[in-house]
């Protein structure tokens, strides 16, 4: 038997104790709150920045001239001189870009399909999973030293190919974890559903699960292109850039990246700014591809 | 030819025609001797399970959560197939073959045996391709056969007529009841000739329910059904045989209204009046 009798009501001390320990959460809710809104402000004040100065410094030259012209060296404040633009490495962009998703959204999703269907717990999933997360964070440029050895070396020269497979190596990880975290999100019930109709398990992943899942991966590769557009090291030692706009993909090729880099260290005022307008068309490319995959996902929600 | 008159199934050894006379005690599906593993080293989840589903009856399953009726469900259709490690010993016999033998084609007996499972899984896209898309797995059908096939289906379904002005609309939009409909529908439109429901109204509320009952009694004139259910107002409305399951083991399988109210054994009469699970 228990000595101690338990009250049904609260003395007045207990009423003050109470109120003492809601004040003192009190004091740490709006403390840690202080804190977050404080964390968040100092980064959006440099987002903001970045984008206000990009603005600053990028809108003067955007013009047409800039999507209709190639490189053309300073015109050393001559208003006569013609003035540059950077057509050949939007178009390179788009080119090696676009290559680069070709080649590495197949290869994802396959690998996240298995990893995701097939390899359940298994040791070689397990250490596929682990070696595309290692790829995912890996500098870009060594993945751009591996092409030059694997490919450009071979080649005896840079080229819009050696390029493309770069970015693809970085596609690939990107596609591959979107893709396994997708189709884990259905439900196994939506899996045995369509097994149990006598479905062959391929026919249940390329049928059914894919559909499902199709916006999610969707999203996947749009991140992915975001990312390589703006990929620079890679590029650097692959398809080395270009003045003029080539369609030759055995050939060195211009990038939006490449031509800000080589622009923006040109020392003169007018390529300076071309540099800054490269950075500003990059940026709001970005946030185009970003935003229409949030808006392509919320429309399939 | 009507859709809704025949309803051919063919044998793993030659072909059974179905006549409305041939109701009777006859096992579609005899377990033999059942032994289930989830896993290796894991005890038994199903042990030396023997019973019948007979042809053209309702079988109820019932017993507390964890009990293997669920379990076995999934070992009929070879569901457990899917997951590397679950394995079944024993006999499951339908015509005189024995569905757990390897070399079966588990495609062919999922047709034969459908399942409806607990939550409803509309797919991801219209109800006409829902309903299409297990016929076209084991058919090949042309456009006007396809329709019949589809109408037949949803209507022994009972929800053609909620759905016949919007088959090509997407079939997550239907309300639960009408997906859980929608997907028995998908199952009948295969033809199997048993269907197994694992709590087909456990994510239900009461009116889709009961549509849901008057529909499994409907659908006991032509399909063998199995159904495993927590609630056992249902098993009693549903079912003409009842299966008690216990701890993995078979406790008492008798005709509904024995069971529910002269069980032979104890522990059914415990859990039928709510002493325990």
């Amino acid at each position: 038997m228990s000595t101690t009798t338990i009250a049904f009501t609260r003395t007045a001390a207990e009423h003050a104790t109470a109120r003492a320990m809601s004040r003192r959460r009190r004091l740490i809710d709006h403390t840690v709150r202080l804190f977050c809104i404080g964390a968040t402000l100092v980064g959006l004040f440099f987002l903001a920045s970045i984008l206000f100065t990009l603005l600053v410094k990028g809108l003067p030259r955007l013009d047409l001239l800039t999507f209709t012209r190639e490189f053309q060296p300073t015109t050393y404040g001559d208003p006569d001189a013609p003035a540059g633009g950077l057509l050949h490495a939007i178009l390179g962009t788009l080119v090696q870009s676009g290559m680069g998703i070709l080649i590495g959204t197949p290869i994802g999703i396959l690998v996240g399909t298995y990893l995701s269907e097939y390899a359940r717990g298994s040791a070689l999933g397990n250490a596929v999973r682990f070696v595309s997360d290692v790829l995912l964070s890996a500098p870009s440029v060594l993945v751009g030293l591996f092409v030059y050895q694997l490919l450009v070396l071979p080649a005896g020269g840079f080229s819009a190919i050696a390029g493309s497979v770069a970015l693809a190596i970085l596609v690939i990880p990107v596609v591959v974890r979107t893709t396994e975290d997708m189709l884990q999100l259905l439900p196994n019930t939506l899996r045995e559903a369509v097994i149990g109709l006598g479905a062959p398990k391929w026919k249940m992943i390329t049928l059914i699960a894919y559909r499902a899942a199709l916006s999610g991966i969707v999203t996947g590769v749009l991140l992915a292109f975001a990312r390589i557009a703006g990929e620079t090291a890679p590029l650097l030692l692959t398809s080395f850039g270009n003045n003029i706009v080539s369609w030759n993909l055995g050939n060195a090729m211009g990038s939006l990246p490449i031509a800000i880099y080589q622009q923006a260290n040109s020392g003169f005022p007018d390529l300076i700014a071309l540099a800054w307008t490269g950075a500003l068309i990059v940026t709001l490319g970005v946030l185009a591809i970003n935003i229409s995959a949030r808006l392509f996902l919320a429309r399939r929600k | 030819m009507s859709m809704t008159e025949t309803n051919p199934a063919s044998g793993f050894g030659g072909v059974q025609a179905r006549s409305e006379a041939a109701v009777s005690q006859q096992a579609r599906v005899s377990v033999r001797n059942l032994d289930f593993y989830y896993a290796a080293g894991l005890p038994k989840a199903l042990k030396g399970i023997n019973f019948d589903l007979p042809e053209r009856q309702v079988t109820g399953m019932i017993g507390p959560s964890g009990c293997g009726k669920s379990t076995l469900l999934r070992v009929l259709n070879r569901m457990f197939s899917l997951y590397p490690g679950q394995r079944a010993e024993g006999e499951v016999l339908m015509d005189g073959h024995n569905i757990l033998d390897p070399k079966l084609d588990v495609n062919e007996l999922r047709s034969r045996i459908g399942m409806v499972f607990q939550k409803p899984t509309p797919f991801p896209m219209t109800i006409w391709e829902n309903i299409a898309f297990g016929i076209r797995l084991h058919e090949k059908l042309n456009k006007a056969d396809m329709a019949a096939r589809i109408e037949w289906a949803l209507t022994r379904a009972a929800i053609w007529g909620e759905v016949k002005d919007r088959l090509h609309t997407s079939a997550m939009g239907l309300s639960g009841g009408q997906q859980q409909r929608l997907c028995i529908a998908r199952t009948i439109a295969v033809r199997p000739e048993v269907i197994l429901l694992d709590e087909p109204t456990s994510a239900l509320d009461p009116i889709s329910t009961l549509k849901i009952e008057e529909l499994i009694d409907e659908l006991k004139r032509d399909f063998t059904i199995a159904i495993v259910t927590h609630n056992m107002q249902q098993a009693a409305r549903c079912a003409d045989q009842v299966a008690f399951f216990y701890l993995g083991e078979l406790i008492e399988v008798a005709p509904a209204a024995q069971l529910f109210t002269a069980p032979k054994h104890p522990r059914t009469q415990d859990y039928i009046t709510g002493r325990f699970g």
